[in-house]
């Protein structure tokens, strides 16, 4: 056996590689189908997970109903469908935000001199892994009535002799949009350094000794070879939007509803498992299909591995 | 043209950006000074050391830590204690078993054929193509089933019942770090040049002395890199955790969380601050590793 062991290399990879694919078959793998399982289900009035093959959850979620107003047996209740698609909405706006944020501070930084650039980008880092809930906290004591955005405008308003009540910006959908763009800026921020970083500057001689001007040398050779870093990032910042419940729950109240809320509850509060099931399914569907097409159009750098 | 040329509308950017960045954590820590408990509005520092605390409405007046008296407040609180302990605990335990696993299958991917290999890599992309939440409610859904059909077939009872803990956390945080260091240590012996363990071969060498002495001291700061942002997912995380957590086995990401929803007194604003504080000098000790490693290279 051992004496096998020591000339087969193919034993020994799949022995080397065994306790991590196990692991993760285990953790990762059969928890999605046992998720797939359950949508499949029926809740039980104790809250536990009758196992029948329904597609209940499903229509429910796509907007069937049976508690109609007017005695109808059954009509369209938009309300999950509206969830699904804020969520996708929020997604694709906190993600174009995070680019346009993250594309000059990354250009930025790769164009700075290379003594400094360790500083620069130590200086994203500090953010990056400063913890995900006490970021949100922050958010919230600075969009409050009293917080700190409104004490700076009512200075300005002052100074402009402009007439200026404090307004409550917490528990609105802005609020949850710029928590999320906080949020998740500094995943977008390192793959689009990496890519610009690894541009070849002879390309920028080259364009110039063609006579490209400034703009047309970002058009036509910065920006398409910063291409693999943009889609790292997206694929960064869009898909934990998506699923990200904490900066919807803290800084929009009961407000803003997003997929993330809606899975979070059905597990906790209202102890539906094969509804939030089928909802977590949809999620998982939904960002499947965007980063595919995405990818397939764009490519899949291996940036993703750098931050 | 020079390519270390800033636009001024490039460097007005970047200082906006790193304004946007820097200005909630600077409110913040200004405001684990608050003199006010109600924490709303900054009522100023508070101004004078003394025996005891004194309180006028909800205004500190002063107290034996003077104006660090919520750091001192932080001191004494058993709970924060308790969740930095289980952060720790469950960081540490979970950094060496992904560690030493994930360094395995990486070594694996890169240099053996096997038949599962092109399982094991796409697993690996997992956790990263996969929201979060769905990865937490798919182990909650699996522990609480599986911990159900336990109990209810051996006839458990009382505290020999298998429930959510410090064990469900650790393993579930396994299972999203270990992609990490593997795929870290994987792109390190990409770049490896293979001529040194030629060389140790030639001179005699057997595989696992090859190994030990030429293979693993060059890929170690690698291996070290990926335990440190292993340690460090695992010490930030609140997904997995919130919904793998039971009795006793509160983190503080899940703590924080919990305060956030009731009474919020500037204590968490020393607790983040001191938080901050941890998380620049751990990615100051990265930056130093990297930086030397990129120097060996070189």
């Amino acid at each position: 056996m051992l004496q096998r062991l020591r000339e087969s290399k193919s034993a020994q990879g799949t022995l080397l590689a065994l306790p991590t694919t196990v692991w993760l078959f285990v953790l990762l793998i059969i928890p999605l189908f046992l998720t797939l399982i359950v949508s499949f289900g029926r809740r039980s009035p104790d809250g536990n997970v009758i196992y029948t093959f329904t597609f209940e959850n499903y229509t429910r979620l796509f907007g069937y109903s049976t508690n109609c107003a007017n005695g109808q047996p059954s009509c369209f209740d938009p309300l999950y469908v509206n969830i699904l698609g804020r969520s996708l909405s929020l997604a694709f706006n906190t993600t174009v935000l995070v680019i346009s944020l993250a594309y000059p501070l990354a250009y930025f930084i790769a164009r700075a001199h290379p003594k400094q650039r360790n500083m620069y980008l130590f200086m994203v880092l500090i953010p990056l892994w400063t913890n995900f809930v006490i970021r949100v906290y922050a958010w919230m004591m600075l969009l409050r009535k009293e917080g700190a955005i409104n004490i700076i405008i009512g200075w300005i308003a002052h100074f402009l002799h402009i007439p200026f009540t404090p307004f409550e910006m917490l528990y609105t959908p802005g609020a949850v949009l710029v928590g999320m763009v906080y949020e998740f800026l500094p995943f977008m921020i390192l793959p689009i350094y990496t890519s610009l970083e690894k541009i070849d500057l002879s390309l920028y001689e080259a364009a110039a000794d063609l006579g490209a001007n400034a703009i047309k040398t970002f058009l036509r050779v910065t920006l398409p070879l910063s291409m693999p870093g943009v889609v790292a990032g997206t694929i960064l910042v869009f898909i934990p939007v998506m699923g990200t419940f904490i900066v919807s729950d803290i800084l929009g109240g009961r407000q803003v509803i997003l997929v993330g809320n809606l899975i979070q509850r059905q597990f906790l509060d209202a102890r539906d498992p094969t509804f939030g099931s089928a909802a977590s399914l949809i999620l998982m569907v939904m960002t499947l299909i965007v980063t595919y097409f995405y990818t397939r159009k764009f490519g899949f750098g291996e940036e993703i591995v750098v931050a | 043209m020079n390519p270390f040329r800033r636009s001024p509308f490039v460097l007005t950017a970047a200082v906006l950006v790193y304004i946007f960045l820097y200005a909630p954590i600077i409110g913040l820590v200004l405001y684990s000074f608050n003199a006010s408990r109600a924490n709303v509005t900054f009522e100023g520092f508070i101004p004078k050391y003394s025996d005891r605390i004194v309180m006028e409405g909800s205004l500190v007046k002063s107290s034996p830590c003077g104006p660090f008296h919520w750091y001192c407040e932080l001191a004494k609180n058993n709970d924060v204690a308790e969740a930095a302990g289980n952060t720790l605990t469950i960081a540490f335990i979970a950094t060496i078993i992904s560690t030493i696993i994930g360094t395995m299958a990486a070594l694996a991917l890169q240099r053996y054929n096997f038949k599962m290999k092109p399982f094991s890599q796409l697993s690996l992309y997992i956790p990263i193509v996969i929201p979060e939440i769905v990865m937490g409610i798919g182990i909650l859904t699996l522990f609480s089933q599986f911990f159900g059909w336990v109990n209810e077939t051996f006839n458990l009872v009382g505290n020999a019942r298998l429930s959510l803990g410090m064990a469900t956390v650790t393993a579930s945080h396994i299972a999203f770090m270990v992609p990490f260091v593997a795929l870290v240590v994987q792109a390190r012996l990409q770049g490896f040049d293979k001529s040194y363990e030629e060389a140790a071969m030639d001179l005699g060498a057997n595989e696992w002395i090859t190994f030990r002495r030429v293979t693993f001291p060059i890929i170690l700061p690698g291996i070290m890199s990926g335990a440190l942002l292993a340690f460090t997912l695992s010490l930030d995380d609140f997904v997995i955790t919130f919904f793998t957590n039971g009795p006793g086995s509160t983190t503080l990401p899940i703590y924080v969380y919990g305060l956030l929803r009731r009474i919020i007194t500037p204590q968490v604003n020393a607790l983040s601050t001191v938080w901050i504080l941890v998380v620049f000098v751990a990615v100051l000790l990265l930056q130093i590793l990297q930086n030397r490693e990129s120097k060996d290279h070189s």
